[in-house]
């Protein structure tokens, strides 16, 4: 009964969205003026704002878990405030320390997305690492002979992937679907893009969310394929995906 | 076949082409000099000093939080000592890094890597020495079938049972044939039956490899049944070491008479001259196991089961409270004067004859006693 509710309360919208833009609509929107050159910008950010979030979070993480477990508390902590500070106030604050060069560049974006991605990727990872109780394996392997730079590459990161693969998931959801931060800068990234449209042609503009929800999902849905046959071979865990159901859709 | 028909063994085998015998004829001799470490206020290590043969497994025993984990840490690497040494084969090791030490570790925790399988894993020490894959493989499922697990080398880790794994992770240790092995309660997360079986399993392959051995535990069972020698440690220093049996019938002091085996403790008065008044006996004590008795005299004495005697008596000073049948041997629990309950042990044929309720006459034969101030 009640997966009959949830059910209804997300197909309902999606349907009343497919029947006002109609079938047609739905192929058309890759036709229009700005598409391309706003899906670009997103999937450009997507992948800096990944890179530059698990560059700093893995060492980090690994490093508290090691060495200052007495810490892991406070960066647990500190990893949520992105979620209770306001857009506003984390972009006045990156502007303030963001290197000039950046400042008139999109890229200004992701190291504001890096923030916002930070309490998601950090969580994903820390969670793998607890599952895989680091400190044993990390000594074991130094007692077999492996240095640092070959624990971190044979051992850790192998048995990471499938958190690795979650922290992914997350911050490239949340940076395909992020709308404020990007209109309060005045770039068209995709979800800005389907809003602007919006006011020339409300029915593309549905379609192009539709469409946008569609290719999303089918995106996680082979990161989750992918990182659950790889787990399944080596028995890590399962792909976390509770990032789906953070994808904005900007359909009216 | 020519295996066969010459009874060479495996190692031989493995000999003849090159790679290295599993066989290390001369052991490696290890020596903890003088150790102390201190976590902030708390001494886990107190000038802790032990001489280990080669090919001697030594247990290191005692309560928790009493820095024989510590110790092995120091050894393997992953703690420095605040001062002192550890020296193998006469060399100062301190400065080495972990991963150069050349020393097998077990760990309690399953410390399997994940994502390989029982091969790959103890194979791994070989490929950080660079040893090829054909040669690598060859004695990883040598190392396997030694421990029993031949059938399971394409398996991961989660695949198998915490038996399994903690074979696995011996066959790991001892592929890199380390100069140490080095055992952190490696059975302390096992179920009984599996424990023992690897506890055996573990002796034998020590005992063939002739591996010096460092074995931390707090199972006093295992580290009687396991060691040549054992170490009782309380808050960061030696106790005693010795032979088990030499650790069960002379304890050196009170707190390893009482940690190692069942250990009676009966208040006894201090007759100075080296004796001491229990039960109405006066027997002598035992070295000066006891150098300050106090103002008043008081002391207890430590006493095994199987030290006391008891014979039913109309008006005795006992009666018998409880009794336990352990198989031969009957150990009945006995409430004397004072409140004091002891256990004795008796051949089960007469225990038979004492119902609980029973008087008793409980006595000490005229033997050295160990005495303790009282507590």
């Amino acid at each position: 009964m009640i997966l009959l509710v949830a059910g209804a309360y997300f197909l309902i919208p999606l349907w009343a969205a497919l029947r006002f833009a109609g079938i047609k609509a739905l192929g058309s929107v890759v036709t229009q003026a700005g598409f391309g050159d706003a899906l670009w910008l997103s999937v450009r950010l997507a992948v800096v704002t990944t890179i530059i979030t698990i560059v700093l979070m893995l060492p980090t993480a690994v490093y508290v878990h090691l060495r200052l477990p007495a810490v892991r508390r406070l960066l647990e902590g500190i990893t949520i405030l992105p979620i209770v500070i306001p857009p506003v106030v984390l972009s006045v604050g990156v502007l303030e320390v963001a290197p000039g060069f950046l400042k008139s560049t999109p890229y200004l974006l992701a190291l504001m997305y890096v923030i916002l991605a930070m309490p998601f990727a950090y969580r994903a990872i820390d969670a793998g690492l607890r599952a895989l109780d680091l400190k044993t394996v990390v000594e074991a392997s130094n007692s077999l002979g492996a240095g640092w730079i070959t624990t971190l590459w044979r051992v850790v990161l192998p048995n990471l992937k499938t958190a690795l693969l979650s922290a992914t998931v997350l911050t490239v959801a949340l940076v395909l679907g992020e709308f404020t931060m990007a209109s309060l800068f005045l770039y068209q990234t995709f979800p800005v893009w389907i809003v602007v449209f919006d006011q020339t042609s409300g029915q593309i503009s549905v379609a192009a969310s539709l469409d946008a929800l569609f290719v999303t999902w089918l995106f996680l849905m082979a990161i989750t394929v992918f990182g659950t046959r790889q787990s399944r071979r080596t028995g890590g865990g399962q792909v976390n995906l509770f990032s789906a159901a953070r994808q904005e859709t900007r359909g009216n | 076949m020519t295996a066969d028909i010459t009874g060479n063994t495996a190692a031989d085998a493995a000999a003849a082409d090159g790679t290295r015998p599993t066989g290390r004829t001369q052991g490696t001799s290890v020596m903890l000099r003088d150790l102390s470490r201190s976590f902030g206020a708390t001494k886990a290590l107190d000038g802790l000093s032990i001489e280990m043969a080669p090919g001697e497994l030594v247990a290191l025993l005692g309560p928790s939080g009493c820095g024989k984990t510590t110790a092995l840490r120091i050894v393997a690497g992953f703690e420095t000592a605040d001062s002192g040494a550890v020296l193998v084969d006469g060399k100062d090791i301190s400065s080495v890094p972990a991963n150069h030490r050349d020393m097998g570790m077990v760990f309690q925790s399953y410390s399997l890597f994940p994502n390989m399988s029982a091969l790959d894993n103890v194979g791994f020490g070989l490929r950080m020495r660079k040893i090829g894959t054909g040669q690598r493989r060859k004695r990883a499922n040598e190392l396997l079938d030694m421990v029993g697990l031949a059938p399971q080398a394409k398996q991961f880790p989660h695949q198998l049972s915490g038996g399994q794994q903690q074979r696995v992770a011996l066959a790991r240790a001892l592929a890199i044939e380390p100069r140490v092995l080095l055992l952190d309660e490696p059975l302390s997360a096992l179920d009984a039956k599996v424990r023992l079986q690897l506890r055996e399993q573990i002796r034998t392959l020590q005992q063939r490899l002739g591996t010096t051995t460092l074995f931390v535990t707090h199972d006093q069972e295992e580290a009687l049944s396991m060691a040549d020698r054992v170490g009782v440690m309380s808050h960061g220093k030696l106790e005693q070491i010795a032979a088990p049996d030499e650790l069960y019938e002379h304890p050196a002091t009170a707190f390893v008479a009482e940690f190692v085996g069942i250990m009676n403790r009966i208040p006894a008065e201090w007759q100075g001259s080296g004796m001491v008044t229990c039960v109405s006996c006066t027997v002598p004590v035992k070295g000066d196991s006891v150098r300050d008795p106090g103002s008043d005299g008081a002391v207890d004495v430590l006493v095994r089961p199987e030290g006391l005697t008891m014979e039913v008596a109309a008006n005795g000073n006992g009666i018998v409270t409880t009794k336990t049948f352990l198989g031969s041997v009957t150990r009945v629990g006995v409430l004397l004067s004072g409140d004091v309950t002891v256990q004795i042990d008796k051949p089960s044929a007469e225990a038979a004859a004492l119902a609980p309720g029973t008087s008793v006459s409980v006595t000490l034969p005229p033997e050295p006693v160990l005495v303790a101030p009282r507590r």
